[in-house]
């Protein structure tokens, strides 16, 4: 409850002080200009103040809590112990929190180019104005907004399992795996085949950014004979590159954080939470079973620092990677 | 934009009229003869995606028709004789709980998520958009900085805080963050929207002596109506779809959402009535699509914006 700012007084106050700024003043003085800083202070922080209040109470403070836990031993019903580095220990030499980075890292390093370059390709499909093309954009986009729910990972299950619809697709090709949830190396294929099916929000973000390139670039590489793939790779790749790096930047993000639908594909609740033989315990799996049912919430805590600097690392080599292939109109930064 | 020369000048289409102004009518003839096909590819290729798009939620209309051992079984979509009785077995509710019941609590939710993301999102980005102030450029940067921060570093302590405030098991810690404007991309939303507004109109009024409420309510808000839209429309879909928060505050089954409420039907009855579970999977799914088909322009549009800017 640290929030300095209360925001009872606040709307008559701010219709009230504006009045006399209309008076006949000719030049304004410093005083006034001063008088009238303050006062937009006070209006830009009051309208601030539930942000700042959430802020405080919901991230700032938590984040340092969070930071205090990381180095004790917390269960929720004795006060903390500190126990200095001895949580970060234990989850280096826990192979099952090892299993769990792994897991997500082939998830993210797979999942996210395939899903990126399937939203690319189809963006670049329906850059082509024809007939349905506002249609076939809505309904690529669907997916995206049901693929987080619990119904379709429900969905997605059965889809996957043995003798279902994919099992008996491979079969047709003389390959006999098996269903793949019930497959402790396949299992996460089927998460990484969600998060692919879910390509629509990458792909109106591409086709937004597609629709900004000038076509008179095209045009003139037209004239000079450069073919099609030349055209894709000097022109189309550099123009959208800024909000490709956007689109990589956030699925990266994303991608490390996936948590329901691996706990409901890989089945859940009790001992097995996430798929057979931890097939699909990813980071935040492994973080919730830590933390909600074993109650060790200070090494939770650990854990989630770690991803935390995980996903500032990558942000971070992103951020320096942009100059060497993003390139922002107007010479940009 | 009807030109066929630019409009497929992205992809495989036909090449543009040469610059020296040969006759019109012969490239024409020749685009529209290297075009059809073209065409036909194109449309072959998007009716084959939109098949495995939409194969999963047909499959799930299908498979809610059908005997409960074929839902897996059998290949074919629909079934010859389709049944209802996996709708009918959702009368029963599950462990005594009425499935109105977990409609209802999500509703509440969702509803009450999306006053305070609409109210408090638009005051913050009011400010930041509209009010020059000490500080701004560095709380903007904060706020952007929180976009990229991963839910899990606060779960814990969150947790740990509304619990010392003995709010387990209410709706108080899935509410609080959106009357607090913790959603910071429906923030960075609506300040991309508010920024673009005319300056001119909140220069006159101030002129006019209006205070920045006034201005806020009586001219910001009211042009700002799509970005309000799409937030909220977003925040039913998500509120509606979440799934750990919900695991995390609520152990009630009384209290349990849509989410919790399936879930704990697969726990419970997946394998005996697993018919009725993929039934109330696209019962759970239905208020999103309603969403999606009455609103698709605004969520696409807002998912648009919100790379350009980026």
């Amino acid at each position: 409850m640290g929030s300095a700012v209360t925001h009872a007084p606040a709307t008559e106050d701010l219709t009230r002080d504006s009045e006399p700024r209309h008076g006949p003043v000719k030049s304004p003085r410093p005083a006034a200009l001063k008088r009238r800083g303050r006062r937009e202070n006070l209006a830009g922080y009051l309208f601030m103040s539930p942000w700042i209040a959430g802020f405080l109470l919901l991230t700032a403070g938590p984040m340092a809590a969070s930071l205090y836990f990381a180095f004790t031993d917390y269960n929720l019903f004795d006060a903390p112990r500190w126990i200095g580095l001895d949580n970060f220990s234990e989850m280096f030499a826990d192979p099952r929190w090892r299993h769990s980075v792994q897991v997500t890292l082939w998830y993210v390093v797979v999942g996210t180019p395939i899903k990126l370059i399937a939203a690319l390709g189809v963006a670049l499909l329906l850059a082509q104005k024809r007939r349905g093309q506002a249609f076939y954009r809505a309904a690529f986009y669907a997916p995206s907004l049901i693929g987080a729910s619990v119904s379709v990972a429900i969905v997605w299950k059965a889809i996957f399992s043995d003798d279902a619809v994919v099992d008996r697709t491979q079969k047709l090709f003389g390959i006999d795996a098996g269903g793949w949830t019930g497959d402790p190396d396949l299992i996460i294929y089927s998460l990484v085949a969600l998060t692919v099916w879910q390509f629509g929000a990458p792909m109106v973000i591409f086709l937004a950014g597609l629709k900004q390139v000038p076509r008179e670039l095209y045009e003139a590489a037209d004239v000079d004979g450069a073919g099609r793939l030349r055209q894709f790779w000097n022109i189309t790749l550099p123009m959208i590159s800024p909000v490709l790096f956007f689109n990589v930047l956030l699925e990266t993000i994303h991608s490390f954080q996936i948590f329901s639908s691996a706990y409901i594909v890989g089945g859940g609740a009790g001992g097995n939470a996430c798929g057979p033989a931890d097939g699909t315990m990813v980071y935040t799996c492994y973080l919730y079973v830590q933390g909600f049912e074993n109650s060790r919430m200070g090494l939770a805590s650990a854990m989630a620092w770690m991803l935390l600097v995980a996903v500032a690392l990558v942000t971070a080599v992103l951020f320096w990677s942009q100059k060497r292939w993003v390139h922002y109109e107007e010479g940009g930064r | 934009m009807s030109s066929p020369d630019l409009s497929t000048s992205l992809g495989r289409g036909a090449p543009p009229s040469a610059p020296d102004g040969t006759p019109a009518r012969s490239t024409r003839a020749g685009a529209l003869r290297r075009r059809l096909p073209g065409s036909l590819a194109w449309h072959t290729g998007s009716l084959a995606i939109l098949a495995v798009i939409l194969y999963p939620v047909i499959w799930v209309i299908g498979g809610s028709f059908k005997n409960s051992e074929d839902i897996v079984g059998s290949l074919d979509l629909f079934p010859a004789d389709p049944i209802t009785a996996n709708y009918t077995s959702l009368a029963d509710g599950i462990a005594d709980i009425q499935i109105s019941t977990f409609f209802v609590n999500s509703l509440f939710l969702a509803v009450g998520s999306v006053v305070g993301i609409v109210v408090s999102c638009s005051l913050t980005a009011y400010a930041f958009a509209k009010i020059r102030f000490t500080g701004r450029n560095l709380l903007f940067t904060l706020m952007i900085g929180t976009l990229l921060l991963p839910y899990h570093v606060l779960l814990i302590p969150q947790y740990v805080l509304f619990r010392n405030m003995d709010m387990i098991n209410t709706y108080t810690p899935l509410l609080l963050g959106k009357y607090l404007a913790t959603e910071a991309f429906f923030v960075f939303l609506m300040v991309q929207f508010m920024r673009n507004l005319p300056r001119e109109l909140d220069e006159a009024a101030r002129l006019d002596g209006c205070g920045h409420f006034r201005i806020y309510w009586s001219i910001v808000l009211p042009l700002c109506r799509p970005a309000l839209i799409t937030s909220a429309i977003f925040t039913f879909i998500n509120v509606w779809n979440d799934f750990m928060g919900p695991l995390i505050y609520l152990n009630e089954p009384g209290k349990y959402t849509v989410s919790l409420g399936l879930k704990m039907f697969v726990d419970q009855e997946g394998v005996a009535n697993y018919g009725g579970m993929i039934a109330m999977s696209l019962v759970a799914l239905l208020p999103v699509l309603a969403f999606f088909l009455a609103f698709q322009r605004y969520l696409i549009d807002g998912m648009a914006t919100s790379g350009l800017k980026g």
